[in-house]
């Protein structure tokens, strides 16, 4: 009998044991649904699966009588829109400020240590200043998500540019490259896998600060939508939204890996362990 | 000719001297290997001449002209680990030195010619990454090379290599150092090598001890050897030796 230690499942025993817990909770979801409604017919804490593949069909495939448009798709779009536009301003920001703050110690001297300081803030903290200054309008809630995540990444990634080798910096100069040349042919492309990466990371939090902006001022949006029928206790409407969300948030995810297998393949030599 | 001059150069950190009283001059097309214990200061020497570091007196000169305190194109060098690019391919990790110096359109072609001579003629198109410890080695002396230093360094180029691998790269170093007549300013602490290639071997150590303050005495250059062992550099000078006096007598 080989150690635990040493037991690699490899195939469709990799796959079993990888469903057999998402199975489980399935399960104990539809007993406990099945337990509470043969008790409470009209229970609204967990819905059968019946009624919430109705409202994903009232919510997500029919237009709303009074608006004229498709609930769950104007929602998706809304709370993309914020997301993609908080995001690539951080990603942008963060590649400017990341990039020579890890390159230049000059400017590491002059913006480290404010990066530093603004990090530890608890970014919703800042909310109602954002939503002062700048009104409830889409405005506030992308600036959430770029205060947000653009401190984090960008220290994240002036610590991976400051850990590029000095042999490589002192090659490049004695190949004839001045700063300039270092940072856009040398730092910057071994940034990039590194900002993706980061990014990845960052989707979860932004997220976050994505659906608590539209949970407090919003007239559309996913966080919105389940915020509004919490009111009603409508967890048919809540748990797939929820559901549907997870799902956008896989879909990224596996898009920003995709991105940085194919654009940058040097940053991923072949795995170990598996 | 000397391509480098020490002209009584120290290195001091505070109260702690590391080099001392360096004095000494590198003739063009030399192959001068640096040994001593570690510590001693040879990493020191090297960041000297690379401009990685000033001296806190003295000075040293560069085809007779003050050393620029910066790295720069006419100094290459060859580190034991991390000096190739990893996000280029091989052709590109040489293609950019051609390219820094304005050279766009050339750089393709000599990268191709540079990287054949070296014997990565079937790697262009890998990166770093897929190479051996000695192949990445070979890439980083062609990405050295191609730029044409007037000195080339190596600081324990070949200190993380098999010693088979090793025998090859020897064979490799010397014969770009006599065909192309390079100017080679070798850091090892394998004295064998120091003395199988150099033409000349010097030896930094402190020259006195203080056991109370070892910090107190700097190293210097303790032992000079000269080797006879010619090369293309050497030849085409006793050539044009030759040629002038050839020339006065007609």
């Amino acid at each position: 009998m080989p150690r635990l230690l040493n037991v690699r499942p490899r195939g469709g025993g990799r796959l079993l044991l990888g469903l057999v817990p998402i199975l489980l909770l399935v399960l104990l979801y539809l007993g406990a649904s099945l337990a509470r409604h043969a008790e409470n017919p009209a229970d609204k804490i967990l819905p059968t699966v019946g009624a919430m593949a109705e409202q994903v069909r009232t919510m997500g495939f029919q237009a709303d009588a009074v608006t004229g448009e498709v609930p769950l798709l104007v929602d998706t779009v809304a709370s993309l829109k914020r997301l993609a536009a908080g995001i690539a301003i951080a990603a942008f920001t963060t590649l400017v400020l990341g990039l020579t703050i890890g390159l230049l110690p000059v400017v590491r001297a002059s913006l480290g240590p404010l990066v530093a300081a603004i990090a530890v803030i608890p970014p919703i903290a800042v909310l109602p200043i954002l939503f002062i200054i700048l009104g409830l309008g889409e405005t506030s809630k992308i600036a959430l998500i770029f205060v947000g995540l653009t401190p984090f990444m960008i220290r994240d990634l002036a610590s991976a540019v400051a850990a590029i080798p000095e042999e490589q910096l002192i090659k490049a100069q004695t190949l004839g490259a001045n700063t300039w040349v270092v940072m856009l042919r040398v730092a910057l492309p071994q940034a990039l896998p590194r900002l993706i990466e980061s990014l990845r990371f960052s989707l979860g939090p932004a997220w976050v600060f994505l659906i608590s902006a539209e949970a407090i001022a919003a007239d559309v949006g996913l966080g919105y939508r389940i915020f509004l029928v919490r009111r009603y206790l409508a967890m048919d409407v809540i748990l797939p939204y929820v559901a549907w969300i997870s799902l956008l948030a896989v879909v990224m995810d596996w898009a920003l890996v995709s991105l940085s297998r194919t654009a940058f393949p040097w940053a991923h030599p072949k795995r170990i362990r598996q | 000719m000397n391509v480098l001059s020490f002209r009584d150069v120290w290195v001091e950190y505070g109260d702690k001297i590391i080099l001392e009283k360096v004095t000494l001059d590198v003739a063009e097309g030399a192959f001068v290997s640096i040994v001593g214990p570690s510590g001693a200061g040879k990493s020191t020497f090297l960041r000297l001449v690379l401009g990685q570091e000033a001296p806190s007196r003295g000075r040293i000169y560069l085809d007779g002209e003050p050393l620029c305190p910066e790295p720069g194109p006419d100094r290459g060098v060859v580190f034991q680990r991390y000096s190739v690019f990893p996000h280029m391919t091989v052709l590109k990790n040489v293609m950019f030195g051609v390219q820094c110096n304005g050279r766009k359109r050339e750089a393709r072609a000599e990268a191709a010619e540079m990287l054949r001579l070296v014997g990565l003629g079937d790697y262009l198109d890998v990166y770093p990454a897929a190479l051996s410890g000695g192949m990445q080695q070979r890439l980083a002396i062609a990405q050295a090379l191609i730029t044409h230093p007037r000195i080339l360094l190596l600081d324990e180029p070949f200190g993380a290599l098999d010693p088979g691998v090793k025998l090859d790269m020897h064979e490799l170093i010397t014969g770009l150092w006599r065909e192309k007549g390079l100017t080679i300013l070798m850091v090892t602490h394998d004295i064998k090598e120091a003395f199988k290639l150099g033409t000349r071997v010097i030896a930094i150590d402190k020259r006195r001890r203080d056991p109370q303050a070892p910090h107190r005495y700097g190293s210097t250059a303790v032992y000079d050897f000269p080797l006879d062992k010619p090369n293309a550099g050497a030849r085409r000078e006793l050539e044009k030796l030759v040629a002038a006096e050839a020339a006065e007598a007609a």
